[in-house]
């Protein structure tokens, strides 16, 4: 049962990290969910390119602690996050969460709180590039919900 | 001596992505704030206006949390990842 952080600087392969998953034999599990995000390719969409910036070290540790008070709450197997930096284009992925458990729910559910987690603790941050100019993303309040959703939910099985 | 690092719209702001400070005796990240925001107006700006988040070794922090010689301290916005 391993933790597999990885900060990638070129392309994420969203086919290629599920098939490490699907083709580790030795932690073999009944489940696998995987989530990818990608940069929004819209019509209307003014952003031509992203860059995305980190905080190197404490970026794993943050991913690493995230995904062992996810360990906490549910049986898991492996659990690979893979998170660009740099530049990145619309259609792009971004970000890669994998989890295999014995069955699907916790599978399910340890993913969506990884991601949750993740988009309001993890020290990244988005500046989207425009025809008008260059803007820093601002945090949504939505996000912030999500994960104390967590929380909540966990006050209420106690 | 203390490192203080500056991430995305603040090391843009500031034009500063790592400053390293005397730290004559242990101190709070609140006290910090207050230090740098004395700075001079583009510091006071940037502690008084929108959300700034700090870690202090990498691991987030608040006003309270103690900062003793040889720590990392970080500020930053609110994460926008994933």
């Amino acid at each position: 049962m391993t933790d597999d952080v990885r900060i990638l600087t070129t392309a994420l392969d969203p086919a290629a990290l599920t098939a490490e998953l699907v083709n580790d034999r030795a932690h073999s599990q009944g489940a696998l969910v995987t989530f990818v995000g990608m940069v929004r390719d819209l019509t209307n969409n003014p952003v031509t390119a992203m860059q995305l910036e980190h905080y190197p070290g404490m970026t794993e540790k943050s991913l690493t602690a995230i995904i062992g008070r996810a360990r906490v709450r549910w049986p898991l197997g492996q659990v690979l996050i893979a998170h660009r930096v740099g530049l990145l284009h619309p259609g792009e992925p971004i970000v890669f969460v994998g989890v295999t458990g014995s069955h699907r729910r916790e599978a399910f559910a340890a993913c969506e709180f990884l991601m949750d987690y993740l988009k309001t603790e993890a020290p990244f941050w988005k500046k989207e590039f425009t025809p008008e100019g260059e803007r820093w993303v601002e945090a949504k309040q939505s996000d912030d919900e999500a994960a104390k959703r967590w929380r909540a939910a966990r006050q209420q099985q106690q | 001596m203390i490192e203080v690092l500056f991430f995305a719209r603040l090391r843009e702001t500031l034009d500063l992505a790592r400053l390293a400070l005397e730290l004559a005796e242990p101190t709070t990240v609140g006290a910090l704030k207050a230090q740098l925001a004395a700075r001079g107006p583009s510091w006071h700006a940037l502690f008084a206006g929108r959300q700034v988040l700090a870690a202090v070794n990498q691991e987030l922090a608040d006003d309270a949390t103690p900062i003793r010689p040889g720590d990392e301290v970080a500020f930053f916005p609110p994460a926008t990842g994933g």
